[in-house]
């Protein structure tokens, strides 16, 4: 007992001081913090159809985690009973090496193959939805998606910014993806002229201001760096309303001011 | 598991019933010639009518036989082409499947089998009259497509669902030779689409086309379909996906008598009241490839008040299904998909409040395929109480083994409630944390359950021993990530030979736990897939089967029949 406890002060760990990796117990000792959701222990089901995505999988730390520690959990309480039983334990050892980047890239999440039960012709298409089609020939770069959410709007939406070559592209583009909630709050009543005037008038008028995040975690105005830089550093868009962006470089506010 | 010794016994089975007071009742019951017999037998369409008259007696089985002109196999491999042209000689319609059922999930690899050529290669001698072949979950090359559109020369309709191997220069070989082509149904398959104007090669000339369906395919090439649509006007029930949708302004407002439509993937909000005025007799609309949100639902679904089938997005949220409830009277299923399964940080979708809204509003729903991130056992009892005639009920709530969001207990009552309630249940998909109660329940009240579908579920054999010592009707029963070992899997040694399927995957059965099955059962395939780099001694994924055909020949070398 002593001996583990020595184990423990010594051991290398990946997370924040202070944060504590979960019992390599495959029973219900992760519930010891208070960030992890009390519901999600999983005794029940087997680690076998666990497949990482990626290496760093099974990063113990909550100092990784992006948001969803259900997600982590899962995850971790995978990795722990995994390494009991003989089987895909072989990224583990890619632990160590983690410790020096674990900052802004959240962990993938373990998949878990086949789950939920959806046929790949069908995630295939969903995916082809959320994005822009203005694919053709462009087949070299892999696509870049980032999420974009709205201020007020129900859910958030993915955009592939390798699809565009010049912000008037972007805008436009996200003009189109968020028309329907503008339009919600007018009435839709199918006057086309009408509400695609409006919308722009939201866009480009004072209410709304697009800004990203960049890889640094501050955010920032759309459209002050050349376009190349911008899709190096961008990991989100938010369509804020103006009075939210006062925290934002001051040119910003000066901007949306001229513009009223 | 001699086929030859196979054979005999099933005729054996015919013979036996035949003989004790055959003689005298054959003179007695069968005054009709066999001509008589046959044409009054062949006004029975269901295949399970089919089977129980044909083991009445031998001139019972021999009209049967005779007069039979679909045959439907639910496992290829159950039986071999050869067997089936042997016995049945009239056939002018197959329907054949093929993988089990969780390979459309990516759980069985490429290349384990369900070949149609084989098939193909029978029937061009012996069924050289084909009209019909529908397939599910097979292997298709563009070969075996050419084959069939050459040999077969009155061939109509040819229906592929979720198959895969092929691609469009297949499909333009049926195109291109089949001349009485009526009914031509492409979806959800993994097809290589080879763009091509495969659609144009239909002759200008064919008028027979009625139903046209390639849902899955390249909207690009859509764009010839209107012109298809113009053939045999007045006639058709055909399914559409629009392109660009300004382009087929024109062809919904000839659309009087479309019944179903589905696609829609480029449907914005300004441009859905393009459809409106094809909606009003609209019975199926598929959606599920359309981002709406709520209030778009809504606008479609005040002109689409006759609505028996509606495919949709998660997108649409409860509000979207609150205006399915109050829209909808008439509907009969319902399927909720989920835009963005995969990521856990959008936490959007559909709750069970929406659910709930739905079952309030359409008391007619007999299917159900529900896709959500939280549920309660109470929201489902209600939905139970609300609409007691379910016979298909498919509840995914998406996290493995996540429990009622509220109480924080199993899920276990809901699906009692379920099974206590809706007594026509065919077809049950279960989810979330479950203990052996869940089973129990089952076991002991779903009497018509035929199919039932468990993940991450269920605490000890029990369990599955629950399931396999009830459910009388039980056909198909498919298992993945359970703690169901091998007391389990033997408990339903005497059942095994009335089900179609067993699949078990990641479960803790060994494979001296399937060896003894095999041993004990030799009418049944049992089969393991091995897995790269997994312990030997256990047996990840396991699927038995019954059969009259005997181990597989084709077989690929990591499927081991034991």
């Amino acid at each position: 007992m002593n001996l583990r406890l020595n184990l423990k002060a010594t051991e290398l760990r990946l997370g924040l001081p202070g944060s504590r990796s979960p019992e390599r117990n495959p029973e219900l000792s992760l519930l010891s913090s208070s960030k992890i959701d009390e519901n999600s222990h999983f005794p029940l089901f087997s680690p076998k159809s666990v497949v990482s995505r990626n290496k760093r999988g099974f990063a113990f730390s909550e100092g990784t985690l992006g948001s969803n520690t259900e997600a982590h959990i899962i995850q971790s309480s995978m990795a722990a009973s995994v390494q009991e039983s003989h089987c895909e334990a072989n990224d583990t050892k890619q632990n160590h090496s983690n410790a020096a980047n674990n900052s802004n890239t959240p962990p993938t999440k373990a998949q878990v193959v086949g789950w939920p039960p959806l046929r790949s012709s069908f995630r295939k298409n969903s995916m082809a939805t959320i994005t822009s089609k203005k694919v053709e020939g462009k087949s070299g770069a892999s696509a870049l998606f980032v999420k974009v959410s709205m201020d007020g709007a129900p859910y958030l939406r993915k955009v592939d910014l390798r699809a565009y070559s010049v912000y008037q592209e972007l805008s436009c583009a996200l003009e189109k993806m968020f028309s329907c909630f503008t339009i919600g709050e007018y009435g839709s009543h199918g006057n086309e002229k009408l509400s695609e005037t409006k919308l722009k008038d939201l866009l480009h008028g004072s209410e709304y201001v697009l800004t990203y995040e960049d890889k640094d975690g501050d955010w920032m105005l759309v459209g002050d760096v050349p376009w190349e830089m911008f899709i190096g550093t961008c990991k989100r868009l938010r369509i804020m309303k103006s009075c939210d962006a006062i925290g934002l470089a001051p040119r910003a506010v000066e901007q949306s001011c001229n513009r009223k | 598991m001699d086929p030859n010794q196979k054979r005999a016994k099933a005729v054996d089975r015919v013979d036996s019933v035949d003989t004790g007071a055959a003689s005298s009742e054959s003179t007695r019951m069968c005054p009709f010639p066999d001509e008589v017999l046959e044409r009054v037998l062949s006004l029975i369409g269901s295949h399970k009518d089919r089977s129980s008259v044909s083991l009445v007696c031998k001139d019972w089985y021999n009209a049967e036989r005779w007069s039979r002109r679909h045959v439907f196999i639910g496992n290829c491999y159950s039986v071999s082409p050869e067997i089936v042209a042997a016995r049945f000689p009239r056939i002018r319609s197959v329907t054949l499947k093929g993988k089990p059922r969780f390979s459309d999930f990516n759980l069985v690899p490429e290349d384990w089998g369900a070949d149609v050529h084989p098939w193909l290669s029978v029937f061009s001698t012996a069924y050289p009259f084909l009209e019909e072949l529908r397939l599910k979950r097979m292997a298709v090359s563009d070969e075996s497509l050419e084959f069939l559109a050459t040999n077969f020369q009155g061939f109509k309709a040819l229906s592929l669902l979720s198959c895969d191997g092929f691609s469009t220069d297949g499909l333009k070989a049926i195109a291109t030779n089949c001349k009485n082509l009526t009914e031509l149904d492409v979806q959800e398959n993994g097809i290589d689409d080879l763009g091509g104007h495969w659609l144009s090669c239909f002759p200008e000339s064919l008028s027979s086309l009625e139903i046209l369906n390639f849902a899955s395919l390249n909207s690009e090439l859509l764009l010839q379909a209107p012109q298809l649509m113009e053939l045999g006007t007045g006639t058709f029930m055909q399914e559409l996906v629009s392109g660009p949708v300004t382009e087929l302004k024109n062809t919904f407002s000839n659309c009087k008598h479309l019944v179903t439509l589905s696609g829609l993937w480029d449907a914005t909000p300004l441009y859905l009241p393009v459809i409106y005025p094809a909606c009003a007799r609209l019975t199926f609309l598929n959606l599920s490839y359309a981002t709406l949100r709520s209030i778009e639902l809504a606008n479609l679904l005040t002109h689409s008040k006759s609505l028996r089938r509606l495919w949709l997005l998660d997108t649409v949220g409860d509000k979207g299904l609150e205006a399915v409830g109050s829209c909808c009277p008439l509907l009969e299923e319902l399927r909720v998909f989920p835009a963005d399964p995969f990521d856990q940080e959008i936490f959007l979708g559909v709750t069970e409040s929406g659910f709930v809204s739905v079952s309030r509003g359409c008391p007619k729903l007999r299917y159900v395929l529900y896709f959500c991130r939280q549920m309660t056992n109470a929201a489902v009892a209600t939905i139970a109480q609300n609409c007691p005639d379910f016979t298909h009920f498919r509840l995914c709530i998406m996290n493995p083994g996540q429990p009622d969001y509220l109480t924080k207990e199993p899920m276990d009552e809901a699906f009692g409630a379920i099974v206590k309630t809706c007594t026509k249940l065919q077809r049950l998909a279960v989810s979330g944390l479950l203990t052996d109660r869940t089973f129990e329940y089952i076991g002991k009240y779903a009497k018509n359950l035929e199919t039932l579908s468990v993940a991450f579920a269920g605490s000890s054999d029990l369990g599955m021993e629950y399931v396999l010592g009830g459910c009388p009707k039980l056909r198909k029963l498919e298992i993945r990530d359970c703690p169901f070992g091998n007391a389990a899997l033997l408990s339903g040694l005497t059942k095994y030979e009335s089900m179609r399927s067993l699949w078990m995957s990641a479960c803790n059965v060994t494979m001296n736990g399937c060896r003894e099955l095999a041993k004990e059962k030799p009418r049944l395939n049992v089969e393991v897939m091995k897995d790269e780099g997994s312990d030997d001694s256990q047996a990840h994924k396991v699927y038995v089967y019954r059969t009259v055909a005997g181990p597989r020949r084709d077989a690929p070398p990591f499927v081991l029949t034991l």
